[in-house]
């Protein structure tokens, strides 16, 4: 009897809202909390759409694609946010992705962008982030940090379970191909502890467990703009920085493709461009009329972008995560 | 006593029903994952090495936890002083609290800058580097240490008090006393608590994770997070995650073997006279072990909630409504739990002593060895065609909470059972106290003590999980852990710690309730 | 009447016979060396122990389907007569209604046999509150109020002081005249036999004998009853 009763309570939901649309957002957990982007982009959306945006949480990016590959094409998605670019190969291949029609736009990224798939919202540059009082000189880079004293330790999260950590790891391959087994073994000794997520390796260098942690080169605009506190820094490495691009994509599928696109295009305009900077503490992908927020003009502006492209990525991991496996069980 | 001739009886299909529930929730939901995966995959060296990490770190943390756990509990079974009820229920913490809260109590206590590398430093040494096994066994005895001490003391005070009078009449020193009377109790109880903690530690997962230094201190669990994370390898996720029941089926049997000890709620307070402990040099060293072991478990909670007290003044609106969420789902999984234990434990007595009741009484431990990374999974792929997984997220995690509680409270509720039976049992039958009116009259009320202990301990336990909730999560209706982490990857650590102390308060609150209520005015 | 006819009882290792009939309303003893199965016989009566073989057969009706509850019997153990977290009252209404859902008048009922036994008042009072002897009482209220044919007592009052227990058996006694049950007590003192009633039955070497009078039974014990009284 408990499916029809079921049956019965969808059915009363979906009437109920007959008249309004309902846009599903897929997106990571951290996007929809208090505090992420979420709420504002919510309220933003319906304002302009006359629609009912749902947001669905599901842990953090690949966890997302866990879920949309666990639901395939019965999935209730809408759109899906927060994939990024070592995972949007996988996804396309789904299949569940349509084009997004939207090939004319152009971004504020150091990388020329040409997904027909999905659109990106926001980046980052990942680097170690570390605060200037304790440590006056940090390495410049990942040789100079190998070089350094054996105390200086740094926390970096697990590549097999956090996307910061896949990004370490992709970014040590493409600054160094070959030589990226060598690279880890000096690295090793520094290496305090390697961290589920990056909620735990931030925490604990905000404890003061390791003097650097893997973190992103916005990082220290969140304690300068909301906390009016300049200690931390990111230290800006000679071999560049690996990029974290963060985009979105409408299901082929769904019943409101039109509004879905039209979310798309919502999620590169200034209204929601606007948010992402001090909400989810990235740059935002096209930068909104109204600049960026005062205090990002401190960050480090790497010279160098370091990225794979989307299908490369998935290529490479395997084979990094095994000499990154064997330098740092030894 | 040979029970009168009766078909089976409604309690035992209520048993056998629960058992089917359990059934389905850890192996039928490793059966869907298998079902679901696209492709077979076998185990590669890297998962067999996580596999010999595993056992590893949880043979030491057991063996380690129990180890210490001997002298502890023979000071508190010797010992009357102030204080000495609450030190037992603190002593409870750990176990208790959310992974994520503790290993953060844990490092600013031992961590490279916690108080005991500061006090290094400052004496001129080295700062503490816990990182490796070292770190994941420390974490696991802190863990754990106290669920073994509470064992072993239930072994203790279950020697009688004549025993002891006796040895005393015969002018026994301790070293006799420990001969004849504790070493043969500790020979009964000891590898039980220590089959119990080495299950517990196999499906380890985060504290393996923070605490590891690296991938050597990879656990079976964190393979199943990777293999469900970036390769989406359903069926190497549902092989591992049997290697894993495999392992805890194999200390299962062993436990089976050596009988695991009960876990009442009972009896704790209870003191026996010992003429022999009154020297000078063993009080003093019941007194040592007794501070170390309440400054090894209550410092780290003491960081907690030091650093928890800033943050918690300006906790947001939402936070404490998680908090509400949190309470109240928590209560129905209690509630829920004792819709399950109290069925199953009920068929297992009227079943006796035999396969048959071994067999349900091993269904009902299956929890401790199932991986929340697969019921989750399982759970979604089986109730995704038919429902909404976010509409369910509440109930659902209350449910997989309740049967993760399963175990402990059947270790409670068993053996009190029987003795109630045993005392009462042919009374009851005598005056045709049957089915819920005997439930109702006989059994809950003396039950009072394990069920407060279980109830308290499930509500506890379901409080500070994270595990299942992630692929039903409803972003309305978040729990205060989800909040917590919410918060810290929000760069808001100050108010994470807050909510980790309002959440090391909830939970002790809760388990203080409900194990205070099970002793208040329970006649005996 | 009751009968046991041809019965053969199993018990860990051990048999015992019966094959015997007891007169409507008579008051029996039961005598023997611990260990001979004294209890055992009175288990099997109640239904807690299945006979291998063999019939109790109460008023013409083959008790062997019946519960322990359905049977016309109502027993008082060696302890645990009480439940110790309900009161008085309580533990005596359990003889009317399991459930403990009596009428007012039903509650009348167990005040009336608390009053019987000397315990007016004390009907709120949980076991715990009350002496070793006005537990006897109340579990004797409850026989009572139960008002079975049958009661069986298995050395109920063994923990109890002479006096005491004198007190108690008179009161078992008159209970049992004044209700015209049959009683079967197990004691292993020939004075309680000998206070208890007319007949006595020996259980000795895994044969329960037939009852005899009780005053001939100790004027000229036979060889089994000898070595047990010494």
């Amino acid at each position: 009897m408990k499916y029809p009763i079921i049956a019965a309570g969808a059915l009363l939901a979906t009437s109920a809202l007959a008249e309004t649309p309902v846009l599903t957002v897929y997106t990571y957990d951290s996007f929809i909390s208090d505090w992420g982007p979420g709420p504002q982009v919510e309220k933003a959306f319906e304002e302009r759409c006359g629609c009912d945006v749902k947001f669905v949480g599901a842990g953090d990016g690949a966890s997302l694609l866990g879920r949309l590959r666990l639901e395939g094409v019965r999935t209730e998605a809408d759109v899906v946010l927060g994939l990024d670019t070592n995972l949007t190969a996988l996804a396309a291949e789904t299949g569940l992705f349509a084009l997004h029609d939207r090939n004319e736009l152009s971004f504020d990224m150091p990388v020329e962008w040409e997904d027909p798939m999905f659109l990106p919202y926001d980046w980052g540059y990942f680097a170690f982030v570390y605060d200037k009082a304790k440590l006056p000189e940090p390495p410049t880079s990942f040789e100079a940090l190998a070089a350094a004293p054996d105390d200086l330790k740094i926390v970096i999260e697990d590549p097999r379970s956090s996307t910061p950590g896949l990004g370490l790891l992709l970014w040590v391959k493409a600054a160094y191909g070959d030589r990226a087994p060598e690279i880890w073994e000096g690295l090793a000794p520094h290496v305090l502890t390697v961290t589920k997520g990056w909620s735990e390796a931030y925490g604990m260098f905000l404890e003061g467990e390791a003097d650097m942690v893997l973190s992103y080169t916005t990082s220290p605009a969140y304690h300068l703009i909301a906390e009016q506190d300049d200690s931390k820094a990111a230290a800006p490495f000679d071999e560049g920085h690996y990029m974290q691009i963060e985009v979105g994509g409408a299901i082929a599928s769904s019943d409101e493709l039109e509004l879905a696109k039209e979310f798309l295009d919502f999620m590169v305009s200034d209204d929601f461009q606007s948010i992402i900077p001090t909400t989810n503490w990235m740059y935002p992908a096209r930068t909104p009329a109204g600049g960026l927020p005062e205090g990002f003009e401190t960050l480090i502006a790497p010279e160098k972008a370091l990225i794979y492209a989307a299908g490369e990525a998935a290529k490479i991991r395997q084979e990094a995560l095994e000499e990154w496996r064997a330098a740092l069980s030894q | 006593m040979a029970r009168r001739a009766q078909p089976v009886s409604s309690v035992i299909w209520a048993g056998v029903a629960v058992a089917a529930l359990v059934l389905a929730l850890t192996l039928g939901t490793l059966a869907a994952v298998f079902w679901r995966a696209e492709t077979l995959s076998a185990l590669g060296p890297a998962d067999w090495a996580a596999v010999r990490f595993t056992a590893m770190q949880a043979l030491l943390s057991a063996a380690l936890s129990v180890a210490l756990a001997v002298p502890v509990a023979r000071a508190l079974a010797r010992r009357r002083f102030p204080g000495r009820g609450l030190l037992i229920t603190l002593l409870g913490a750990p176990f208790i609290l959310p992974v994520i809260v503790a290993v953060l109590g844990l490092l600013a206590v031992f961590g490279r800058s916690g108080l005991v590398s500061d006090a290094l430093v400052w004496a001129g040494f080295d700062p503490l580097n816990i990182y490796g096994l070292t770190g994941v066994v420390l974490a696991h005895v802190f863990f754990n240490l106290p669920l073994a001490t509470r064992l072993i003391l239930q072994g203790w005070l279950s020697i009688p008090a004549e025993r002891f009078r006796l040895a005393a009449s015969l002018g026994f020193a301790p070293g006799d006393i420990a001969r004849v009377l504790e070493r043969p109790m500790l020979r009964a109880v000891l590898p039980g608590a220590f089959v119990v903690i080495f299950v517990i530690c196999t499906t380890s997962f985060a504290v393996a994770l923070t605490l590891g230094g690296g991938p050597r201190a990879t656990t079976v669990e964190l393979a199943i997070y990777q293999a469900f994370r970036f390769e989406f390898d359903l069926s190497r996720a549902a092989l591992l995650s049997t290697v894993q029941f495999a392992m805890s089926a194999v200390a299962a049997g062993l436990a089976l073997w050596v009988a695991v000890p009960a876990m009442t709620g009972a009896g704790l307070d209870r003191l026996v006279e010992r003429w022999d402990a009154r020297g000078a040099a063993l009080r003093a060293q019941d007194a040592l072990w007794l501070l170390a072991v309440a400054l090894f478990l209550l410092t780290p909670l003491g960081m907690v909630v030091l650093g928890g007290l800033r943050g918690l003044a300006d906790l947001p609106v939402s936070v404490l409504q998680a908090a509400l969420r949190s309470v109240l789902v928590s209560l129905g999984s209690a509630l829920l739990m004792l819709c399950l234990a109290l069925p199953m434990a009920l068929a297992v007595v009227r079943l006796g002593h035999g396969l048959a009741s071994n067999l349900l009484e091993g269904v009902g431990a299956l929890a401790i060895a199932a991986s929340s990374l697969v019921i989750g999974t399982g759970l979604f792929i089986l109730i995704f065609p038919i429902a909404d997984p976010q509409a369910l997220a509440l109930p659902v995690t209350a449910l997989v909470n309740a049967v993760m509680s399963l175990p402990f409270a059947l270790r409670a509720l068993i053996p009190a059972l029987r003795d109630i039976e045993g005392a009462y049992g042919r009374l009851a039958d005598s005056l045709d106290m049957r089915g819920w009116v005997r439930v109702r009259l006989l059994l809950l009320p003396r039950l009072r003590r394990p069920l407060g202990f279980a109830l308290g301990l499930a509500a506890a336990l379901s409080m500070g999980d994270l595990g299942v909730i992630a692929l039903f999560a409803d972003p309305q209706e978040a729990t205060l852990p989800l909040q917590l982490y919410r918060l810290m990857s929000a760069y808001r650590m100050e108010q994470a710690a807050g909510a980790a102390l309002l959440l090391l308060g909830l939970s002790l609150g809760l388990f203080w309730l409900f194990d205070r209520g099970g002793r208040l005015r329970a006649d005996t | 009447m009751l009968i046991l006819e041809k019965l053969v009882i199993g018990h860990e290792g051990f048999e015992l016979r019966a094959d015997l009939s007891i007169a409507p309303g008579a008051r029996v003893a039961v005598i023997g060396p611990s260990g001979a199965g004294k209890s055992t016989l009175l288990d099997a009566i109640a239904g807690f122990l299945p006979p291998k073989s063999g019939r109790v057969i109460f008023q013409g009706r083959d008790l062997g389907p019946l519960a322990p509850g359905e049977r016309p019997v109502s027993m008082l153990f060696q302890d645990n007569n009480l439940f110790p977290h309900l009161s008085a009252a309580q533990n005596v209404a359990l003889g009317l209604r399991p459930n403990l859902r009596l009428s007012k008048a039903e509650w009348q009922a167990v005040e009336a046999c608390l009053d019987h036994v000397g315990l007016a008042g004390f009907g709120a009072r949980k076991p715990g509150a009350l002496s070793g002897g006005q537990r006897s009482r109340v579990a004797l209220a409850r026989v009572l109020l139960r008002d079975r044919p049958l009661m069986l007592l298995d050395e109920p009052f063994s923990a109890l002081g002479p006096a005491l227990k004198a007190e108690m058996l008179a009161l078992v006694r008159e209970l049992a005249v004044e209700t015209g049950a049959t009683l079967l007590m197990v004691t292993h003192d020939p004075g309680d036999a000998v206070m208890i009633g007319d007949q006595t039955v020996l259980v000795a070497e895994g044969q329960v004998h037939a009852p005899v009078e009780t005053g001939e039974l100790f004027s000229d014990p036979p060889e089994a009853l000898r070595a047990y009284l010494g």
